[in-house]
């Protein structure tokens, strides 16, 4: 199914003249161009037949929509109080220095990116890290050697 | 017992994220009884259950659906909020993840109520598993005909708190950015696609089939007569077994905290405990006697909120606490109303200075002032949700950030577990330059 096939698939979830699927199409058209590029704003707006402005007005609120080009994978360490009360900050230095790069960056060799996140809804199970959306729970300092080299690995 | 399981009855014993297991324990039983029903009769039977909102405001459920405007010419449609992301709770994705049919028989139940056609199940998207796991048990009821004319629709969000406030969260499901509506109109009025809308939380909607089980009377008797029935309370923190613990609404705090969950670890003293989800007003160790329901929690001028309570050991430094959590809210303003969207902001650079040791004494009182200018003055309660809790830890604990100012330093000198933690808004790159496009 191509791009705009997709997206019409959502928006027939709908009623008529709805804007609806606008999240769902801008999560499709970051899945396939890897980043909300500004030709993928443009594919998803002409499936929605919506302006491309309406649709990064509306990617620019939400923070899972990339404004910017990101590494192939993803790590996002929560940071918020559960998290971080029992520790979260040494997760955060860890991937930080198995990575060699800082919160909010990605490694030279567009492999991963690697940010803080606010709550994930993990908080019982902290520290909480979602790698590629996949929620990895009771994540410890000791623990982030072998997620890095997973990743590595697997790219 | 406080332990009585309603929500997440059987999940231990059997994988009710599969259909044949669910009806094997009676699943889906509810749904003929209700529609058996006329919806007058169905949303009287809700009343009488008197089953509160689990979301946070606790408004009466069946309350709410008799406000719906059933006459309106235009479709009705119900809206589950699970865009659960108060810090601190993570009950409603247990109850997606392990017993997802009951949240959608509640769901049928819940529609027929209000004579709508259309349910809407707004789910957070950073809760991926969730959503797979949600998605195919409305695929598996769906295609077992379940549904007779209704359709739900799993919709997921995007990363954004302030979704989780009912009129953003229609916002967001219409396609746009997730900013709060003015009120009126209300949207049992004019909510969705400008139609009479239901909105309520995933527990609220899932503890609905309990209720056509045991009859709305027998629902009623379990727990206090204010607040009846059982929450699922996530407890996290610094706490021995921290989790989800399904209890009778009124059950003692205390009890909770040291009997179930285990205390406070590594021999440390509890300092403080945020008893409803980050954005209410936190209780002292002197306060933790109480019963966890409401009006209980409302009379000693906190809030029940998302029954999530957040464990601080001694360790804390409460300005620190104070920075991190209102760095959240700063980060989720909307930025639609100006009190909370530079509200959050002011607070942030007061409760920095006051970290840094270059507060002046007045600057605690002008924290309390810009709070005061903060609270009701938005169209959502985001920016009381910075303030309650600030305002508690810096009633309760004053001495504390007094001692940052007199001591021109924190006076954890860098031994609080929060030390240097780093708030995704310091490393949220998310606007580059602007560029156009044609």
């Amino acid at each position: 199914m191509t791009l705009y096939e997709a997206i019409q698939a959502e928006r027939a979830k709908y009623p008529d003249g709805s804007r609806s699927a606008t999240l769902e199409a801008l999560r499709l058209g970051q899945e396939e161009h890897g980043w909300l590029s500004p030709d993928a704003l443009r594919e998803v707006a002409d499936a929605l037949d919506v302006t491309p402005a309406y649709c990064k007005a509306v990617a620019t609120f939400y923070d899972m929509y990339h404004l910017e080009p990101v590494g192939t994978h993803l790590v996002e360490v929560c940071t918020n109080l559960s998290c971080a009360l029992v520790g979260a900050q040494s997760v955060v230095d860890a991937f930080a220095s198995e990575l060699g790069v800082a919160p909010g960056e990605t490694t030279e060799d567009g492999d991963v990116t690697f940010r803080t996140v606010e709550c994930l809804g993990g908080c019982g199970y902290a520290t909480v890290v979602a790698v590629d959306h996949r929620y990895r729970q009771h994540v410890g300092p000791d623990d982030v050697p072998a997620i890095v080299e997973e990743l590595r690995a697997g790219s | 017992m406080p332990v009585r399981e309603v929500l997440l009855a059987g999940a231990d014993d059997r994988d009710l994220t599969r259909l044949a297991e669910y009806q094997a324990i009676g699943g889906y039983a509810g749904v003929p009884k209700a529609l058996a029903l006329s919806s007058d009769a169905l949303i009287e039977v809700l009343q009488t259950a008197n089953l509160r909102g689990r979301g946070g405001a606790g408004f009466p459920m069946g309350r709410k659906a008799s406000l719906i405007d059933r006459s309106s010419p235009k479709p009705k449609y119900l809206v589950v909020n699970a865009d659960e992301s108060e810090p601190g709770a993570f009950k409603d994705r247990e109850v997606m993840a392990r017993v997802p049919h009951r949240l959608i028989e509640g769901c049928l139940i819940a529609a027929h109520a209000i004579e709508s056609k259309d349910v809407y199940i707004f789910i957070r998207g950073e809760y991926l598993a969730e959503y797979e796991i949600l998605q195919s048990a409305v695929d598996e009821a769906r295609a077992a005909n379940l549904f007779g004319d209704v359709e739900i629709t799993v919709h997921r969000g995007a990363g954004a708190y302030i979704c989780g406030e009912e009129t953003a969260l229609l916002d967001a499901l219409e396609g746009k950015r997730g900013q709060p509506r003015p009120r009126p109109p209300f949207p049992p009025v004019q909510g969705l696609y400008d139609a009479p809308t239901q909105i309520n939380n995933v527990c609220t909607i899932a503890t609905v089939p309990a209720i056509m089980e045991l009859g709305a009377a027998e629902f009623a008797k379990i727990g206090p007569e204010s607040s009846p029935g059982t929450a699922i309370f996530s407890i996290s923190g610094n706490i021995a077994r921290p989790g989800n613990y399904e209890l009778v609404l009124g059950t003692p705090m205390r009890e909770l905290i040291y009997d179930l969950a285990g205390g406070i670890p590594d021999g440390r003293e509890l300092k403080c405990v945020i008893p409803g989800g980050s954005s209410v007003p936190a209780l002292s160790p002197d306060e933790i006697d109480v019963p966890l329901d409401y009006d209980s929690l409302g009379k000693i001028g906190t809030f029940f909120g998302a029954a999530s309570l957040i464990i601080v050991d001694d360790r804390c430094c409460m300005v620190q606490l104070a920075l991190r959590s209102t760095k959240f809210y700063m980060h989720e303003s909307c930025g639609k109303c100006t009190p909370c969207r530079e509200g959050t902001r002011w607070m942030v650079q007061l409760l920095e200075k006051i970290e840094a040791g270059e507060a002046e004494l007045s600057d605690l009182d002008l924290l309390d002032n810009v709070g005061a200018r903060i609270l009701g003055r938005s169209l959502c309660a985001l920016g009381d949700f910075a303030v309650y809790p600030v305002a508690s830890y810096l009633k309760k604990w004053r001495s504390e950030f007094v001692a940052h100012v007199e001591q021109g330093c924190c006076p954890y000198g860098g031994a609080s577990s929060l030390d240097g933690i780093v708030a995704p808004l310091d490393a949220h790159r998310h606007h580059p330059g602007l560029e156009v496009i044609a």
